[in-house]
């Protein structure tokens, strides 16, 4: 049996996540109620494992760190074909940063019996850091490849993987267990089906906090993050735009002119 | 410590395939005014093979001390054997502030730099300033305004930057310094090893260097009206851009996301279609001399960001743009 962990991120749906924004007026950030998704990459990463286990005996555990509404990001995961869901939630796990993120989450991996690999998205909708998949190797002792677009061959205790790099590629050979953070282009995620979310209803949720994972307080959270936000400022934008008026035509015309003026027609 | 002082602001520059990239230089040049503010020495930690020639470089855009790494187990990129050295150096030296360029070894060093050092990292930054406690104040655009970023306690200071955030620095032929050789680690049992690397020739204008940008958003609605924003900018030789939404329905690849976690473009014409205009995307456009926007919304805060606007469907618009740059093409 071949066991894989899945770290999967609730996040404000990228869709209306625009609609979360700094108040001019009151320069404070308000309370907006956008529902939590499934990271739109984590869905590539879970739906390599899923296909790994189409392909032989895998069990799959997807490991979440957020507040309790993103308990239904996890039982999602469930429906799509995870076995296993853990949630890590805690009031004392809010406001993490990559660093503390990685370090609660590797804390909850190394409770796990055994795990061959672990697969990631590249980066979360919100988040955008990337830094995730390689601080969580780090924190577990074990080698990560960022950006991976194929695997090429697994099943060995080596694997070979290709990993997107500027203009084409480079192909790696990892020992195994290792983290994989995966790219978009890695395959195309199923879709969630009546008959998954049937049988996913018989598969609970385990929820694990501070005491659980035998955690300080101050390794976790705001208080385990090297970073901080200091200050959100807005921004003033002084609009000196000029409207075109006319018809389609009209606008292109215009459009057409002011490039021959600024010399690039 | 033995070397260096504790004030230092270092780059890790890349020398792999014998190159250093612009960005390298770029963020010597920022952190010479960084190092100038704290009183501290800029050190660069090059690692490559064959690359003794361009250390010169380093001290022309604002280097002290260049710790090389001139060995043919630093000729690809091998993550371990990369950490295993910059890790123990920086624990040794240690500098306030270390400094990487978003490159796809960046993005992958500086999180397993940081992790070891056990430190924080602050993804693409968009500016950094030295504040009145001596501390780097890192900003990334967030909400609509613009954040910012501090690691208060753990030192070094991380941060990530993409090319073109912070212009190149006028070069110094005059300057020199000092080079402290920097050897592999020894006897280390890699598990990570690059393989090979394969580089297709980029197709069309490279979007950093392209005079004209046409940058295409949600608002291109589907593929088809994303296939005549890629028409237009190929009738107009541009560069085509692109913002999250349209990356992440497929209708173009990551390499040409415009912004904050993609790329810095400096043209000379900025056409934005079907653009909302939040500043994760504006962030990434800077120098134009005219900025236009096409989008159907008068109220879009895109309109307040560029030079003319104009109202329109985009499908409705393009379509009548291209037929007239034909006509005049034809003529
Ligand atoms: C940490 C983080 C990092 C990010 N980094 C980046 C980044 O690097 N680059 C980036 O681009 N984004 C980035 N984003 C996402 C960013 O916040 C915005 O969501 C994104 O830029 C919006 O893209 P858009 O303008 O295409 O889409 P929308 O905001 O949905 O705007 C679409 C616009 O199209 C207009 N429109 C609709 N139909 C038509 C039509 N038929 N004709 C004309 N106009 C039409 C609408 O009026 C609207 O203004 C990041 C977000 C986060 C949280
Ligand atoms: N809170 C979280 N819980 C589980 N996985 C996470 C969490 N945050 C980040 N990740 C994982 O790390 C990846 C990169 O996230 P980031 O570093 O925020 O860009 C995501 O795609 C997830 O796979």
């Amino acid at each position: 049996m071949v066991s894989i962990v899945v770290c999967v991120k609730a996040v404000p749906d990228p869709e209306k996540a625009d609609e979360i924004r700094i108040d001019p007026v009151t320069k404070a950030l308000p309370r907006q109620d956008v529902p939590l998704v499934i990271n739109p990459l984590d869905r590539n990463a879970l739906e390599a494992a899923l296909q790994f286990k189409e392909g032989g005996k895998v069990h799959i555990t997807v490991v979440s760190m957020g507040p309790p509404p993103a308990g239904k990001v996890v039982k999602e995961c469930l429906a799509l074909g995870a076995d296993e869901g853990i949630l890590l939630s805690d009031p004392a796990f809010a406001g993490a940063d990559a660093y503390a993120t990685a370090f609660t989450l590797a804390k909850a991996i190394q409770k796990l019996d055994k795990t061959d690999c672990i697969l990631c998205g590249r980066a979360s909708s919100d988040g955008a850091t990337e830094w995730v998949g390689p601080e969580l190797a780090t924190f577990l002792g074990i080698p990560v490849v960022t950006m991976v677009r194929e695997f090429v061959a697994t099943g060995d205790e080596r694997w070979k993987v290709k990993a997107d790099l500027a203009d084409g590629y480079r192909l790696v050979e990892v020992e195994m267990p290792a983290v994989f953070t995966v790219t978009k282009d890695l395959n195309t995620p199923r879709t969630l089906r009546y008959s998954g979310i049937i049988k996913a209803r018989k598969k609970g949720i385990t929820t694990w906090g501070l005491d659980e994972l035998d955690v300080s307080e101050s390794s976790v959270g705001l208080k385990g993050s090297p970073t901080v936000m200091s200050d959100l400022t807005y921004v003033e934008r002084k609009s000196t735009c000029q409207f075109i008026e006319g018809t389609l035509e009209e606008k292109a015309d215009f459009l057409i002119q002011k490039m021959m003026e600024v010399g690039v027609l | 410590m033995s070397r260096g002082s504790t004030n230092s602001v270092w780059v890790i520059a890349e020398g792999i395939g014998g190159r250093i990239p612009g960005v390298c230089l770029e963020l010597i040049g920022k952190a010479r005014t960084l190092g100038d503010t704290l009183g501290g020495e800029v050190g660069v930690l090059l690692l490559g093979y064959g690359i003794q020639e361009q250390v010169d470089e380093l001290f022309h855009a604002g280097a002290d001390v260049v710790y090389l790494g001139d060995s043919p187990v630093y000729e690809k990129y091998q993550p371990e054997i990369f950490t295993e050295t910059i890790v123990p150096l920086s624990k040794e030296v240690q500098p306030q502030i270390i400094l990487l360029g978003s490159t796809f070894m960046g993005r992958e060093q500086a999180p397993l730099i940081a992790a070891r050092l056990g430190t924080g990292l602050t993804a693409h930054c968009i500016d950094l300033i030295i504040n009145e406690e001596g501390i780097l104040e890192q900003k990334i655009p967030a909400y609509g305004g613009m954040m910012t970023i501090v690691c208060p306690e753990k030192r070094p200071q991380m941060a990530t930057v993409t090319q073109g955030v912070f212009p190149m620095p006028d070069l110094d032929m005059s300057r020199s310094g000092k080079i402290i050789p920097v050897e592999p680690p020894e006897g280390l049992r890699t598990r990570v090893e690059t393989l090979k690397v394969v580089r297709k020739k980029p197709e069309g204008v490279p979007l950093e260097s392209a005079p004209v940008v046409i940058a295409g958003g949600a608002g291109a609605g589907c593929a088809e009206g994303w296939q005549e924003i890629e028409d237009l900018a190929k009738t107009l030789n541009a560069a085509v851009g692109s913002t999250r939404p349209a990356v992440d329905e497929g209708w173009t690849e990551l390499e040409t996301m415009i912004g904050q976690s993609g790329k810095m473009v400096h043209p000379e014409f900025y056409i934005a279609v079907g653009i909302s205009g939040d500043m994760q995307h504006m962030v990434g456009i800077s120098g134009a001399k005219a900025m236009v926007a096409v989008n159907n919304d008068p109220q879009a805060p895109v309109f307040e960001q560029v030079d003319y606007g104009i109202v329109a469907d985009c499908r409705e618009f393009i379509p009548i743009l291209l037929r007239k740059l034909r006509e005049k093409g034809d003529l």
